[in-house]
């Protein structure tokens, strides 16, 4: 698998770190209250298609990315920067 | 039919034509008292111990594809109870129990066996941290933990690389009743056991949604039509958040590829199950010869029942430096299962808000252990609606309440290791 680094260009995907879906990027408010942290924390959609996935360039330009990939073909279909997509860009 | 060796004799001299099919095709009926998704290990056992310890005999198992094509037909077969925390401890060493007289209950030949299970160790603080599990061990009751030092390792696995820069090896924690199986004839085994008791088991059949009515499940709706059920079981780890989410459900679960290995057939080498933690590795040697081995996830949510090359690579190296004998051997298949990751790496065996609704998954890389104790537990909790005592810890509300079961301590992550 081959991860197209929006920094760095077409990397081997060891380069990178999964981290998880890509809802982390949005945290609930600290009063949020606990249903929405442990769905924040705990709860997942899990989709059986595509999902926006965050990886860190760790061997690379360490930045964190979104990475929108089929999960039944492992297929990437775009990297965005998370910084972009958190700031409501790209 | 019951098997015995004089059935074989006969059958033997008689041009082997009296064998029968092993479990009937029916149709499904239009309503059955008890539903279980999914026929794997874990639905056929459930379906089995339902008829088998509560009378309960309407029962169906609805499979997707055939009887056992799932992960019990794709794992490295090993069942051990080695487990340290509260909640699991208990649950895995119910489990073996049960192994150990499946043959028997189920009158059919699983081929367990108990080879020992050892868990290497490479320093110091990881030999004081093998000595407190087998201590929990045995406090559990499974006294066949015994903790041995370098010279007693080398003594039985001499040809392991003893003196490896980075992780040299000090000892290991063994578990003499830990071991292997025959992982399709552990579902053939139940799949016969619960046909034989009057459950329908419902092949080519999938599960396209529920019918919930002021929440109360009453009846699945499938590509072979609508069945209605008292109660409906989920056993569908890999695909749990599919199945969960057409009842509305959602699940700290996260799917993942797991691949798996076996080289060609050789020799009697390896008597044991090694478990290299430290670099990911475990191996065993199959009745046929074959060195099965295994190592981390891919650490990337997957459905692709494959995985990539760079963890091919990372398991043979691994198994490289423990023990480089292997390493003219031809590695015959690689395959990948799909791992229903919970968020604390701790199954979920529970109820739902939905009434007769009941969840079993978040297995991890260790369903296959689980087998009879799952099916055990989870048709002791839909009989009767409570917890079975060895599993009263995988409630599905321990998330939110804090009480997870966090084995390997890293946090609400499902990318494990």
């Amino acid at each position: 698998m081959r991860i197209n680094c929006p920094l760095c260009g077409s990397r081997d995907s060891r380069e990178f770190h999964y981290r998880g879906s890509a809802k982390l990027l949005h945290r609930p408010d600290g009063d949020a209250g606990d249903a929405a942290f442990h769905d924040y924390v705990y709860l997942r959609e899990n989709p059986a298609g595509v999902n926006d996935d965050l990886w860190f360039h760790e061997n690379g330009c360490r930045s964190w990315l979104v990475v929108a990939r089929n999960v039944t073909t492992h297929e990437i279909l775009s990297v965005k920067l998370a910084a972009d997509v958190k700031r409501g860009g790209a | 039919m019951r098997y015995s060796a004089w059935e074989v004799f006969k059958n033997g001299l008689t041009g082997n034509k009296g064998w029968k099919p092993v479990w009937r095709n029916p149709e499904p009926k239009t309503h059955y008292d008890a539903i279980i998704i999914g026929g794997g290990g874990h639905g056929l056992s459930t379906a089995y111990y339902l008829a088998k310890n509560h009378g309960i005999t309407n029962v169906a198992v609805l499979e997707r594809g055939y009887l056992g094509g799932g992960n019990v037909g794709r794992n490295t077969t090993i069942v051990r109870a080695n487990y340290m925390l509260n909640g699991n401890s208990q649950f895995y060493s119910h489990s073996l129990k049960l192994w150990e007289g499946m043959e028997q209950d189920l009158n059919y030949n699983t081929m367990l066996s108990q080879r020992g299970c050892i868990m290497l160790a490479h320093s110091d603080g990881q030999m004081d941290a093998m000595a407190r599990r087998g201590n929990m061990m045995h406090m559990q009751g499974d006294t066949d933990a015994e903790l041995m030092g370098r010279d007693a390792v080398k003594n039985l696995l001499p040809y392991l690389n003893f003196d490896n820069p980075r992780f040299p090896i000090y000892g290991g924690l063994m578990h003499w009743r830990g071991g292997t199986a025959r992982h399709d004839a552990v579902a053939w085994g139940y799949a016969r056991a619960a046909d034989m008791r009057g459950v329908d088991l419902i092949q080519n059949c999938e599960v396209k949604g529920f019918r919930i009515e002021h929440g109360k499940v009453l009846g699945v709706e499938t590509s072979r039509g609508y069945i209605g059920a008292g109660k409906v079981g989920m056993t569908v780890a890999g695909r749990s958040s599919q199945v969960g989410e057409m009842a509305g459900l959602r699940l700290p679960i996260e799917s993942h590829v797991l691949q798996a290995f076996v080289t060609e057939g050789l020799k009697p080498v390896i008597d044991n199950v090694i478990s290299f933690g430290m670099g990911h590795f475990y191996i065993s040697q199959s009745d046929k010869g074959g060195l099965v081995f295994g190592g981390d996830l891919d650490m990337y949510n997957s459905y692709a029942q494959r995985g990539n090359l760079p963890m091919v690579e990372h398991v043979a190296e691994a198994g490289m430096a423990l023990m480089p004998m292997i390493g003219k051997a031809k590695m015959l298949r690689s395959w990948g299962g799909i791992m229903d990751m919970s968020m604390d790496g701790t199954p979920i065996i529970d109820k739902t808000d939905i009434e007769g609704f009941f969840i079993n998954c978040g297995w991890c890389y260790g369903g296959f252990k689980a087998v009879p104790g799952s099916g055990d537990v989870f048709a002791h909790l839909m009989a009767t609606g409570n917890y079975h005592k060895a599993a009263d810890m995988f409630q599905l509300r321990r998330f939110e309440t804090g009480h997870m079961i966090d084995e390997t301590g890293n946090g609400a992550t499902p990318n494990l290791h």
